[in-house]
């Protein structure tokens, strides 16, 4: 804990429906980002991974919404921001890149036109400056013969290229905080390194945080330096990367690196997918929300809520199981 | 700082020379639909003509030639012809072409900017102002089109000026509809989230966002009823709600042509031909437009 975190999140819920009938999408989620570190959030899809993300820019719409818990970037309360101060945090001090670069660029202006209108709607710039920040922020992204590319639409780009112009926009205002929302999974997979590559580089140079939300453990690996794995809704555990992959106390971190598939794994043993399926949140299971699935259920955890349970200062687990651990040494 | 300068101006120009680089391309889809490119020269040429109507015709639209009424195609003096009063038909049909472009194309723009900008906030804010604005529309939209210009312009004193008015309020509705359908397309798509994302404020995103989207089927179906209102401007000139005689106008001249349809048909058929061919040219020119304007059917 060096640098001051540029994010805390706190037992932050989103509750999509009403009080009474309803989906906690987003159930006390706590976790810090710190500058120049690449957090993972990993888990199934629905398991409320985009809906953390989305809540943090404040763009949940009906009829979900934020119902508690605090998001502070750089000791401002953005839960607190009017509507139109939120704007100004949006785009400039937190970016974020989208999972499908295909749809995410507006069919009907050049490419040049939507990161000009990013920047001035946090800068005051004028066109030609604004026009060469583009050019030099598209060049820095890779794009070559940038400044005959930004009087292109979308459309000329391949969705390899258009992920640049959607990173290039999001860094544009030199963001303290980088939110990409599964940004290589409508890529294959040599675009994937790249793009992964980029953002790598590009974090790293700006000493800017990057949420990385991905459920590609792949890409955890090679790319973060902390790992939140989500579950239903709830972060159950949290690690640093290395922790993460070879002492998982999570039985649902067990359970998600046994379906990915090692080249040197014996082939004749099956990947063991996890059974059942991900609880549904409208009646959301009493107890531990993986108890249903889970291999290794106590009694108790079909009952009580299991809070995450510290193993070191870089480990958290939600699970029971930590506590017998601890005590048979 | 002088090099700082030369190298924004410079960079300004490339970046201008790329947005004019997609304007081509656009350009040269359009060039390349035949269909659009006779359409359009055929427009300008009568765009032209009905501007430069005195020089060319000669004669007033209202000057009788007593001496030479019913006169055919082809005649000395009457190129075209003369009526039954024994006006010169080329100089009516350039007069009358006036009133009738005018009818075609005015209430079209007007009713298209209307309906655009109520379609566009009902689709993009939704809730009760989508229910003020499309409920009212309704209430228009449940009259047959033609009915209802009917019923405007009998209401109020014949002249081009009601024929505009009734036109440009039944029209209103059916651009309503098609942009706030359109304006519901966009609104969930991701790049608005992005924009969102990115900062843009309602009002941006709703103008720069949304807005050139629904754009273009707008302009392109405006397109398209600009003939139907050419043929709807001249029924109701046909019915005596529109331009009042002597005032030529295409529909008004098929109407006093009909009584001496046996003896002079050039005087009906010659502005029915007018119209039909103008009302053809308008549609292939949508069609046209609807391609070249969607950045992604481009024609190589």
């Amino acid at each position: 804990m060096s640098a001051p975190a540029s994010l805390v999140v706190t037992d932050l819920r989103t509750r999509f429906g009403s009080d009474r009938v309803g989906a906690t999408v987003v159930d006390g989620v706590t976790f810090t980002l710190l500058p120049g570190r690449t957090t993972a959030l990993v888990g199934e899809s629905g398991c409320g991974k985009s809906a953390t993300a989305l809540s943090l820019m404040r763009l949940i719409d009906k009829p979900g919404r934020i119902i508690g818990g605090s998001v502070t970037l750089n000791g401002r309360d953005l839960l607190g921001l009017s509507e139109s101060e939120m704007e100004q945090v949006r785009g400039a001090a937190i970016g974020m890149i989208f999972q499908d670069p295909l749809t995410s660029l507006n069919p009907a202006l050049t490419i040049g036109q939507q990161i000009v209108e990013t920047l001035q709607a946090h800068r005051p710039m004028s066109r030609a400056d604004a026009d060469r920040t583009a050019i030099d922020l598209l060049t820095r992204v890779g794009v070559t013969d940038a400044a005959r590319r930004i009087g292109d639409y979308p459309h000329h780009f391949s969705g390899g290229m258009r992920q640049r112009v959607l990173i290039a926009a999001a860094i544009s205002c030199s963001p303290s905080v980088i939110i990409a929302d599964e940004p290589t999974t409508a890529l294959d997979v040599t675009v994937q390194a790249k793009i992964l590559r980029l953002l790598h580089d590009l974090q790293g140079a700006m000493g800017a945080s990057l949420l990385l939300i991905t459920h590609d453990l792949g890409v955890v690996a090679s790319m973060a330096d902390e790992v939140l794995v989500m579950y239903a809704g709830r972060i159950v555990e949290r690690a640093d990367v290395d922790t993460l992959f070879h002492d998982p106390r999570h039985p649902y971190t067990k359970a998600l690196l046994a379906c990915v598939a090692g080249i040197e794994d014996d082939r004749s043993v099956p990947l063991e997918p996890i059974g059942g399926s991900a609880p549904d949140l409208w009646n959301p299971p009493v107890g531990c929300r993986f108890a249903p699935r889970c291999p290794v259920v106590q009694d108790v955890c079909r009952s009580q809520d299991q809070p995450l349970r510290r193993i070191s200062a870089e480990h958290e687990a939600a699970c029971i199981l930590v506590e017998e651990d601890r005590m048979h040494g | 700082m002088s090099t700082l300068d030369t190298s924004t101006s410079i960079d300004a120009a490339r970046a201008d020379r790329g947005s004019s680089r997609a304007r081509f391309w656009r350009m040269k889809s359009f060039a390349r639909d035949r269909g659009a490119v006779v359409s359009a020269t055929l427009l300008a040429a009568v765009v032209l003509a009905v501007v430069l109507a005195p020089t060319l015709a000669g004669v007033g639209p209202d000057d009788a030639d007593n001496l030479a009424r019913y006169a055919p195609m082809g005649t000395a003096g009457h190129l075209l012809g003369t009526d039954q009063q024994g006006r010169d038909m080329l100089a009516r049909l350039l007069f009358g072409g006036r009133v009738s472009l005018l009818i075609g194309v005015v209430p079209t723009v007007i009713a298209g900017m209307i309906g655009l900008g109520l379609g566009l906030m009902a689709g993009y804010w939704r809730g009760l102002v989508d229910q003020i604005i499309m409920r009212c529309l309704d209430v228009v939209f449940a009259f047959p089109m033609v009915l209802l210009a009917i019923a405007i312009a009998g209401s109020m004193r014949p002249g081009v000026l009601t024929e505009v008015i009734a036109i440009t309020v039944v029209l209103i509705p059916y651009f309503a509809r098609l942009a706030r359908t359109a304006t519901e397309g966009i609104v969930p798509m991701p790049f608005i989230e992005a924009a969102r994302a990115a900062g843009g404020t309602r009002l941006t995103i709703m103008l720069r966002y949304v807005l050139p989207n629904v754009f273009s089927p707008v302009v392109v179906y405006a397109t398209t009823l600009m003939g139907l209102m050419i043929v709807v401007g001249s029924g109701l000139s046909f019915i005596g709600l529109g331009v009042q005689p002597p005032t030529a106008d295409w529909g008004a001249m098929v109407a006093e042509g009909r009584v001496v349809l046996r003896r002079a048909p050039h005087v009906t058929i010659l502005p029915g031909c007018a119209i039909l061919l103008v009302s053809l040219a308008f549609n292939f020119l949508g069609d046209g437009i609807r391609d070249a304007l969607d950045p992604r059917t481009i024609r190589r």
